[in-house]
């Protein structure tokens, strides 16, 4: 088991570095920050001062390795556009994203799991059809549409929630729903089928002839193989909840990193941009690690195929 | 003889099997779309980038200042909204098509090939193609999309960078099976070369599976695509693009909701009918397919 862990840090590394590369590279290749910075008059000479002073006159390589050598320790230099040690900005965003994730993921679950087990027993039923058009239409509709929708009418027509801003818990109800909407489509489609391949097997035959309790079956016995292909699958989940967030913190004027990363983006705030690049992977890295084990946990047989 | 009747497998109808019709509703929205997309010059009402200014924000015909001239209303530049939404119709279906069979041809070659040779190769290739599943790659597109400026080519591109990675792994997982049989191991005794046994055994066998990954996605890229333009790094602007129109309306959306809404409705009609007609070619061509 040890050597599955260490074998899968490494292979993180590996790919956290491969990523640092490209994204310097490419932060790189958004154009000269300076046309955004400095004044349109500007002569030469100031430009080449700027350049100096930013330390982007220096060969790449040698700027490569001065932005990894910090990025380790936390620094990953001052914003080009705010003036501010990205760090500081990545404090007071980072906690904001998290949150919205940790309450969109909460909800997802909290509807997904009954949802998807209860259609997978009532298979054919009202609710399994219902749950079948929830997976469809969450799989379906544009986020950033929905997320339009929501702010129009809930919170604009209707003003039962607030539409921006993290203040409040209510706050959190729209963009975490809309959030967490894709999530739960995709795992209560693969609860669902779990569930019924799972609940056909032989165990689950043979637990029902020995009179366990139906309740037991299900919640207990078919769903804890039925969790398997969702657990495989939460890697990807995590990531694309972080793809979705930029869309939806951008709509819900969301004080988080997928804001952070629009306007490092449209600013060609190289600093930002590789800051947030980096620290987004090496969290959904840590998290598919943390995946990784727990299936070798949940599912021994992995541990031995890689 | 047995003492406890258990009923046969076979002796009960299979679940998936029945009660699945052909899904002729998708498929004609499809096809409508498609000929939407094909005939839009003949189809529209009018320019789609005709602005006028006089008649900027005109309600929709069902509306009470809604008149037959702009059936679908205008936008914000008085531009004909149905004109833009039947144009747009080429983006999106554009975008989705190429992106996914540009996707679909390289992951399909390198899960073939990570299949096939196994070992070292299928290592190192299974390596990058866990390291982009796991990522969130828009944030790459999004930055590529701004670095090379957006264009149609570079959203193509952008987007099949995204997708080649799920196709990799599934095709390869099917390869690794098909490995094991025994028709594989004739084709070599025969002296069937590597090339040969990829293109003429190995590839067939995993058509139905990229057949129903193809159509599943087809919708997810045009949600994507969309994304990107809502957040100004796709198609560029004037082109009509569902996603910017929608961006578009953002910020009058109390004001003039049909300016962002309709757009919407049309991504939400074109995706749904795709992920339906791949659901219903997923369970009758390769039922024990998982996917997202």
């Amino acid at each position: 088991m040890l050597r599955f862990v260490l074998f899968r840090l490494l292979q993180s590394l590996v790919a956290l570095a491969i990523l640092s590369v490209v994204v310097f590279v490419l932060a790189r290749a958004t154009g000269d920050p300076l046309h955004m910075i400095l004044p349109m008059n500007a002569s030469e000479e100031d430009y080449a001062n700027a350049r100096k002073y930013l330390g982007l006159d220096r060969p790449y390589v040698e700027q490569y390795f001065s932005f990894v050598g910090r990025a380790v320790t936390g620094d990953f230099g001052t914003s080009i556009r705010a003036r501010r040690p990205v760090i500081e900005l990545l404090r007071e965003r980072l906690p904001n994203s998290l949150k919205l994730a940790a309450f969109a993921m909460g909800a997802s679950l909290a509807i997904a799991f009954p949802l998807g087990v209860m259609a997978a027993v009532k298979k054919g039923t009202g609710v399994d059809r219902a749950a079948q058009i929830v997976a469809v239409l969450g799989q379906s509709l544009p986020t950033f549409w929905v997320a339009i929708v929501l702010v129009e009418f809930v919170a604009g027509r209707w003003q039962w929630l607030p539409a921006g801003g993290a203040d409040s818990l209510a706050s959190y109800v729209l963009p975490g729903l809309t959030l967490g909407w894709f999530v739960v489509a995709g795992m209560m489609r693969l609860l669902r089928s779990g569930m019924l391949e799972v609940l056909d097997s032989e165990y689950v035959k043979l637990a029902r002839l020995k009179g366990v309790a139906e309740r037991k079956v299900v919640w207990v016995h078919a769903l804890k193989n039925a969790l398997i292909p969702v657990v495989t699958f939460a890697g990807i989940y995590f990531a694309i909840l972080v793809t979705t967030a930029i869309v939806v913190e951008t709509v819900f004027a969301w004080p988080g990193l997928g804001r952070l990363a629009y306007d490092g983006i449209t600013s060609r705030d190289f600093p930002v941009i590789q800051a947030v690049v980096l620290t987004t992977a090496t969290i959904v890295a840590a998290v598919n690690l943390g995946v990784d084990c727990l299936y070798a946990v949940i599912d021994p047989r992995i541990r031995y195929s890689r | 003889m047995s003492v406890v009747a258990v009923p046969e497998r076979a002796a009960r109808p299979e679940p998936r099997a029945r009660g699945r019709r052909v899904p002729v509703v998708s498929i004609g929205i499809i096809a409508v779309f498609v000929l939407i997309a094909l005939l839009a010059p003949l189809l529209s009402p009018g320019d789609p980038y005709e602005q006028s200014l006089r008649l900027r924000f005109r309600p929709p015909v069902w509306e009470e200042r809604g008149s037959w001239a702009h059936p679908l209303g205008t936008d914000r530049l008085g531009r004909d909204m149905l004109t833009r939404i039947i144009w747009g119709s080429r983006v999106s279906l554009a975008v989705g098509a190429l992106a996914v069979l540009l996707a679909g041809a390289v992951g399909a070659t390198i899960g073939l090939v990570a299949g096939y040779y196994g070992g070292r190769v299928d290592a190192a290739l299974m390596r990058v193609t866990d390291a982009t599943l796991s990522f969130p790659v828009i944030l790459l597109a999004l930055i590529l999309a701004v670095t090379v400026g957006p264009s149609f080519t570079n959203v193509v591109i952008a987007i099949a960078v995204i997708l080649w990675a799920r196709y990799a792994r599934v095709i390869r997982g099917q390869v690794l099976t098909l490995m094991t049989l025994d028709f594989i191991a004739q084709a070599r005794i025969a002296g069937a070369g590597a090339w040969r046994i990829i293109t003429r055994h190995l590839l067939p066998n995993t058509l139905n599976t990229l057949v129903v990954l193809v159509t599943l996605q087809v919708g997810y890229v045009i949600i994507v695509e969309a994304s990107l333009s809502f957040l100004g790094a796709g198609i560029p602007p004037p082109t009509p693009a569902w996603g910017s129109m929608i961006a578009e309306g953002r910020d009058v959306v109390t004001s003039a909701w049909w300016v962002s809404f309709l757009p919407g409705l049309a991504i939400l009609l074109v995706v749904l009918a795709f992920n339906l007609l791949g659901d219903w070619l997923r369970d009758t061509l390769d039922p024990k397919l998982r996917q997202l």
